[in-house]
């Protein structure tokens, strides 16, 4: 019967497709899961480099990186020398599509982990396929705290999550008077009120008596807004020495030009990153901008205290024409530390490379990160993961802290709006 | 808290109110003369900043030097929007008005990021700029400007409402389209005439605003929903209902999210805006 003979050639044609699967154990395959097209394509460009750089460093060595593990350019030794395959999928900065993919890449192209997504809701989705069907999901950047407090067994974060970088800004602020001499007397807040503003406004209350920080005032509103003028006037009635800010691009542009206007001239504003590290936010504030200190995952100053960053992002450079950014630096440490895992459990299992991961223990030196290093929790959040401090200093990105990788002194206080050159 | 403090949040919430007063004006004029929502007022605004944006950027032109330029632009904009676009729909019903202006509003956005890209603009240095006090207020140069600019830019609107035949005929067709064309008004050059003064009143807003506000091409958004309470508030169609009510929001969100918190600032707004139009549906200023 016709039927059943199709059906024949069927099962041969994928039984030998299996055969010869098994014996290319030449290759491992890596899914990487990110947005490619969509809203987010030109980060997603950005960090497809990163991951190609980091594959390639793995497959065929680079000269000059000799800290980085595995790039001697010999593949995985612990798997006779297996090639880093990736395999890319497209998820659209969409959540459901990031779902979707997952699972293709899973039951289809049979990769052995995945890496990914950037935009935290997709990571959310995304994570649980790989949960479901027992695959390690390991996530470089996305920061929604949440992620890790699901209880997953497959999944890994390297980056340092929201929580933490607010975090470091009392920590910051502790040794500012512990080693620079400086307080910050009185505190007050200025948080969006979205899911991530009010996240930190609630951290902040908890954190602020821990740390003995005299916050007096917090101050939330909505980040679509055509004026900020009651919530600066609040602020200004506090009278605050220290402003601690959470704000996307359209309203920190918003918030600064009306402190100038009002006359609001605190001491120190210290953001915590989003519209203040946005390229726009310089370039449209100009020296109003300066001497702010905002949070940031990665700068290119970091350079001169650890040498590995510059001869990586030189690599990067060369071929791409671009520098590293904090995304596109997390986003290649994250293959990195899934490439290391793998070959430490010396198989393609699952299970064994799970175990490899959660037994993960990279020191700082091997890193392009400002981390202490990559150790993960049981939760799988990377514990040794810290944010750092930049001030805007003529136009630029200063790394201020933490103090021993700090390329600058800290300025403070900053000067008024109207004594400013 | 101080006087110093209430006086000079009072201050803001005037000159912020007479931009959405601005805004609002233009919005219930098309309202007012032709019955159709236009939901792509806000992107005229928008449509205002980028004009005095690159006139600055490219031609070093200060955006007070190139308002009028920038309001003519608009009202060519608005007119060509009538012919081409809106006329098709006068009597289409009205969900097919609503997606018209609607689908105009997502192409203008779209055409705006995909010409000029959605990075965040802003006119630095302008003739404009630094801080005054006055009575002890400090106040925003730029912001006053924009807040006297509002105030002639509605005078001269009611000066041709009230004091000219064309502006007469204008609020002849608004009361009543059919008694208005029995007279020998021709609805279409009147209607044309709206929407033409409608864009150039959010070009003007926009051009005012572009001294102190981000521009991206998403910025019509954070306006215009204000801008429909306004015009509720006021009364459809009341060009001066819109002008005290555009004041009246401005003063109550600033004041109320200073006096009640920040985090209530729109709330105290549409509450405001429910009230009234429980007790007083018409708004303000409207007629029954």
């Amino acid at each position: 019967m016709k039927k059943s003979w199709w059906a024949r050639v069927a099962a041969v044609l994928a039984g030998a497709g299996f055969s010869l699967c098994a014996h290319a154990q030449q290759e491992v395959r890596i899914g990487v899961l990110y947005p490619l097209t969509g809203p987010a394509a030109s980060v997603g460009a950005e960090l497809r480099s990163a991951l190609e750089l980091a594959a390639d460093i793995i497959n065929n060595g680079a000269p000059g990186v000799s800290e980085l593990p595995l790039s001697a350019g010999k593949g995985l030794p612990n798997l006779k020398g297996a090639k880093i395959k990736l395999v890319f999928a497209d998820h659209q900065a969409n959540p459901q599509t990031g779902a979707t993919e997952a699972e293709r890449l899973i039951t289809q192209e049979k990769v052995v982990a995945l890496v990914g997504a950037y935009n935290s809701a997709v990571t959310a989705t995304a994570s649980q396929i790989a949960e479901r069907a027992g695959i390690p999901f390991l996530n470089p950047e996305s920061s929604s705290a949440s992620l890790t407090q699901r209880n997953f067994k497959w999944f890994f974060r390297t980056t340092p999550h929201d929580d933490l970088f607010v975090h470091n800004a009392f920590d910051f602020l502790k040794e500012l008077e512990a080693k620079k001499g400086i307080k910050a007397g009185v505190v007050a807040s200025l948080n969006e009120n979205g899911l991530w503003g009010t996240e930190t406004t609630k951290l902040q209350t908890k954190l602020a008596p821990e740390f003995k920080q005299n916050l007096v005032k917090q101050v939330m509103y909505p980040a679509k807004t055509t004026q900020l003028t009651s919530e600066v006037q609040t602020l200004k009635a506090a009278n605050p020495n220290l402003v601690l800010q959470s704000s996307y691009t359209a309203d920190a542009i918003l918030s600064i030009k009306t402190y100038k206007e009002l006359g609001f001239s605190p001491d120190m504003i210290l953001a915590n990153n989003a519209g203040f590290t946005d390229t726009d936010f310089i370039k449209t504030l100009g020296k109003d901008a300066d001497y702010i200190i905002t949070r940031e995952v990665w700068a290119l100053d970091l350079a001169t205290r650890n040498p590995l960053i510059k001869q990586v992002n030189d690599l990067f450079n060369s071929r791409y024409k671009i520098n590293f950014t904090g995304n596109s630096s997390r986003t290649f440490t994250g293959l990195m530390v899934m490439a290391d895992a793998i070959n430490r459990a010396g198989s393609t299992e699952p299970e064994a490379i799970r175990k490899a991961l959660a037994a993960t223990d990279m020191p700082g030196s091997k890193l392009i990160m400002p981390w202490k290093g990559v150790k993960f929790d049981a939760t799988g959040q990377n514990t040794l993961g810290q944010g750092i401090l930049v001030q805007i200093v003529g136009g630029k990105y200063n790394t201020v802290w933490p103090f021993d990788m700090a390329s600058r002194e800290v300025t403070w206080p900053m000067p008024k709006w109207d004594q400013r050159k | 808290m101080t006087t110093e403090i209430l006086l000079q949040t009072l201050a803001s919430g005037v000159l912020i109110g007479l931009i959405y007063a601005l805004v609002a004006i233009g919005l219930t004029m098309i309202f007012g003369v032709m019955d159709i929502v236009n939901f792509a007022h806000g992107e005229f605004l928008m449509l205002g900043m980028y004009s005095a944006f690159w006139l600055f950027a490219l031609y070093a032109l200060d955006p007070m030097i190139t308002l009028p330029l920038t309001v003519l632009m608009l009202f060519g904009f608005g007119v060509l929007l009538y012919k081409l676009v809106i006329v098709r729909i006068i009597n289409a019903p009205m969900l097919s008005q609503i997606f018209t202006t609607f689908g105009i509003m997502i192409l203008l956005r779209g055409v705006a990021q995909f010409l000029w890209k959605p990075d965040f603009r802003s006119i630095e240095n302008s003739a404009v700029s630094g801080t005054v006090k006055l009575l002890g207020i400090q106040l925003g140069k730029p912001q006053l400007v924009a807040g006297v600019g509002a105030i002639v830019v509605t005078g001269l609107i009611y000066f041709f409402l009230n004091k000219t035949r064309l502006g007469a005929a204008l609020e002849a067709t608004a009361s009543d389209k059919e008694a208005a064309r029995l007279m020998g008004i021709d609805s279409h050059k009147m209607f044309s005439l709206a929407w033409g003064i409608g864009a150039a009143c959010a070009g003007a807003a926009g051009v005012l605003l572009s001294t102190f506000f981000p521009i991206f091409p998403d910025v019509g958004a954070s306006f215009i929903l204000l801008a429909f309470v306004v015009v509720n508030l006021g009364g459809f169609g009341s060009v001066s209902g819109a002008f005290w009510a555009g004041i009246l929001v401005g003063v109550i969100e600033v004041m109320g999210g200073l006096l009640l918190g920040p985090q209530y600032k729109t709330a105290i707004v549409l509450v405001l805006f429910l009230g009234v139009l429980m007790f007083r549906p018409q708004g303000l200023m409207g007629k029954a």
